[in-house]
């Protein structure tokens, strides 16, 4: 139930599992602070609502915020247009977190991945052992029985902890409308300019590139998870609060992640992304 | 040795796995040997039942892998989520799958029957209320789907379905079925065709002889939740001291309730104190009951840290021998003699494998040696303070899984090192009635 390590950070993506997964952290060390830094990678390609978002409210409940970015990818130019989703996400996204841990020295890392998710991800434990390249073995878990995790490590392993696990997206809207977690606006229903690129309907920001013959238009529309403005597309819906979210979620058809491209390259791309130190 | 016993900065995962009050919640894992069709059944039961979304279907119909047959579905799929597991046909590792229907919300674990991932299949049962054991009518019951029933009922779960599988092979027939009931026992049974769906979510049409629920009716009606009342326990995960003025005690309530005003004993110290605040981010409560996250303040200063228990009620056991019951994980086995470190409630302590050596997926008797005395209870009475995991001391891996039934036996001869502290204590307890009768 209680881990050691000699130095956990909780992974900040900005989104709205990372925010129930603050807020649980927030209560358990109630009275008391969070008396460890959260970590955000920045891939530079986030919404500027997203970042806005992070610095005002981390501020607000006095957290202490890291960002770190592949600076030397960012330098070299790197997007998805031009490496692929594949290769960019490798450095943007998998090189820059497994960087970054190493970077601050952290030796675990909270996350609020959730196992309904993707079909890798419902393997994944709790604890969730890294070698010392970041690297997860899905062949090779420890067991892990009741609620008594084991978080020992050798010297250079890690262990990406998922307090979520269980938690399915209806849970997480059902928590953010009960305990009136703030969201990124992004994330309700309201008139957006967009391009539409294979039945996804991207956001048009300033890093995303028109493909040829592709003009932009206007839909109400909100995102049902965060990403790379690039590769992340809104879902055309009316549902501009919690509440009505959450009924709209009671009709669903389709898998959250369906709006993220990057998760469909090729079968298995997730687990792919894991095995190479990806959330 | 890793640096964890030395450098603690600690997680109070509790509360953050706290959930708030679940109200009907039924967890579920699936066992038996391998290929008796568990993950075809799980594919299946959430197809039918509206548990998968359309694009996962879609990938899986998509899917050039397909052990099904001509025209048919692989549900295997939906849960087989390892690129490995696809190739190879077979379940490595425990699938967690969540669905609800308006009677009851489930979390599914889909386990592998192949003996060598058996300590998969107890890593997903041993939080469940209820196993559905499959067994393939055609074979009748193997080694493996007795070893994983028997693993079930150590583990305390409540509820074993025998799901008799494969139907249609065997041209729905009624006696094969019986044949199965009769070799092997269970509370229920269900003739079931995880591929066809017969008896799954819907009522089979091929077996009017069969007059009982389909398995998804039986799992939405399975009495669930209050395991039997038990005293209080609080094993001690924080002591959260923001600053001078604030000291609780924080950690997820493991058995029973507890409400302001109580006197609660502190263990080991045996000390006494009431509760004078139950602290949590959302205001302080009147009452809390287990598996609540906590904070308890208490109305004197009492020397309590990390891996110590607030009780009150029955006082649990206490000893440094202990005996259970236990599940050999890893390919070295349990092998008497060794020191492992031992996990139990919110502590971390060395312990020594006294008796009984298990080989790999070994199911046997064992009695352990701690340290210091070690506060739990029998494992039938409360599962949280019952449980324990060892740890082998140089990979870090876990190897091993327990639950306690009892205290061991003291070995017969008491050393003189014992006699001599039994000495030194009984001195002490004198001074210490002199020093009281002096009023020092
Ligand atoms: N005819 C028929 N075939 C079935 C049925 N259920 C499963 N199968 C087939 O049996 C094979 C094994 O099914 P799985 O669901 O992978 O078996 P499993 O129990 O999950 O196996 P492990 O997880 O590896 O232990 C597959 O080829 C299935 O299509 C059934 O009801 N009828
Ligand atoms: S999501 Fe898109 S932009 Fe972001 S790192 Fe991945 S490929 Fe690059
Ligand atoms: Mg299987």
């Amino acid at each position: 139930m209680v881990a050691q390590f000699s130095r956990p950070c909780l992974l900040y993506s900005i989104g709205k599992d990372s925010s129930v997964l603050l807020r649980l952290a927030q209560k358990a060390f109630y009275p008391g602070k969070i008396p460890f830094p959260l970590l955000h990678i920045d891939t530079t390609y986030e919404y500027p609502e997203m970042i806005e978002f992070r610095d005002r409210y981390t501020r607000e409940i006095g957290a202490e915020l890291l960002v770190y970015t592949n600076q030397e990818a960012v330098a070299a130019g790197a997007n998805p247009y031009d490496l692929g989703t594949s290769k960019c996400c490798h450095q943007l996204r998998t090189r820059a977190l497994v960087d970054g841990l190493k970077h601050y020295g952290f030796d675990a890392a909270l996350g609020g991945a959730r196992r309904d998710e993707e079909k890798s991800r419902a393997k994944e434990r709790v604890f969730s052992l890294r070698d010392a390249h970041g690297q997860w073995d899905p062949k090779n878990q420890r067991p892990e029985l009741w609620s008594l995790y084991n978080g020992h490590i050798n010297k250079g392993e890690s262990v990406r902890v998922f307090p979520l696990s269980n938690w399915t997206e209806f849970d997480v809207w059902q928590y953010i409308h009960e305990d009136s977690i703030p969201l990124v606006p992004l994330y309700f229903a309201e008139p957006r300019e967009v391009v539409v690129r294979e039945g996804s309907l991207i956001p048009v920001q300033p890093n995303v590139k028109f493909l040829p013959g592709e003009v932009s238009e206007t839909q109400v529309c909100r995102m049902r998870s965060l990403g790379c403005t690039p590769c992340t597309g809104a879902i055309r819906s009316q549902a501009d609060s919690v509440l009505t979210i959450i009924d709209e979620l009671k009709e669903f058809k389709r898998s959250e992640r369906e709006n993220r491209v990057i998760d469909h390259d090729q079968d298995g791309s997730m687990e792919l992304k894991k095995r190479e130190g990806y959330f | 040795m890793a640096a964890v016993l030395n450098t603690p900065t600690v997680l109070p995962l509790h509360s953050f796995l706290a959930q708030k009050g679940e109200r009907d919640l039924l967890r579920f894992s699936t066992a038996g040997s391998v290929d008796d069709g568990k993950s075809t059944l799980i594919g299946r039961l959430l197809h039918d039942a509206g548990g998968a979304f359309e694009d996962q279907i879609a990938a899986v119909k998509a899917s050039k892998i397909n052990r099904a047959g001509e025209g048919k579905v692989d549900f295997s799929l939906l849960t087989d989520g390892l690129k490995a597991e696809r190739e190879q046909g077979i379940t490595i590792d425990v699938a967690y799958r969540y669905f609800a229907t308006p009677r009851r919300k489930f979390i599914i674990a889909d386990t592998p029957g192949h003996e060598e991932y058996t300590r998969n299949m107890a890593t997903g049962a041993s939080t469940c209320e209820a196993a559905v054991v499959l067994v393939d009518v055609r074979h009748g019951p193997t080694d493996q789907s007795r070893r994983h029933a028997r693993i079930a009922r150590l583990l305390g779960i409540r509820h074993v379905i025998v799901a008799v599988n494969k139907m249609d092979l065997v041209g729905w027939s009624e006696t094969a079925f019986r044949k199965v009931v009769n070799a092997f026992e269970g509370a229920y049974h269900v003739p079931i065709s995880a591929l066809e769906g017969d008896n799954v979510v819907a009522q089979s049409a091929h077996m009017p002889w069969y007059h009982g629920p389909a398995l998804l009716d039986l799992l939405e009606t399975l009495p669930v939740g209050q395991e039997a009342q038990t005293a209080f326990r609080l094993p001690v995960q924080l002591v959260i001291r923001p600053d001078a003025r604030f000291r609780g005690f924080a950690g997820q309530i493991a058995g029973g309730r507890v409400r302001v005003g109580d006197m609660v004993t502190a263990l080991p110290s045996g000390r006494e104190a009431q509760v004078t605040r139950i602290v949590t981010y959302d205001g302080d409560l009147a009452e809390a009951v287990a598996p609540m996250s906590v904070t308890l303040v208490l109305d004197r200063e009492i020397d309590l840290s990390r891996g110590a228990m607030i009780v009150s009620g029955d006082k649990p056991e206490s000893a440094r021998r202990i005996h259970a019951q236990a599940v050999a994980m890893q390919h070295e086995g349990l092998v008497e003699g060794r020191e492992y470190l031992l996990r139990h409630t919110a502590q971390v302590v060395p312990a020594r494998l006294i008796k009984g050596s298990l080989p790999m997926n070994g199911i046997g008797e064992v009695e352990l040696e701690i340290t210091k005395p070690l506060y739990f209870d029998p494992y039938a009475v409360n599962r949280s303070t019952g449980a324990f995991v060892l740890i082998d001391r140089l990979s870090n891996n876990t190897v091993g899984a327990g639950m306690i039934d009892r205290a061991a036996r003291a070995p017969r001869r008491v050393s003189a090192a014992r006699q001599a502290a039994a000495w030194l204590r009984k001195a002490a307890d004198k001074l210490e009635q002199f020093s009281d009768g002096a009023g020092i």
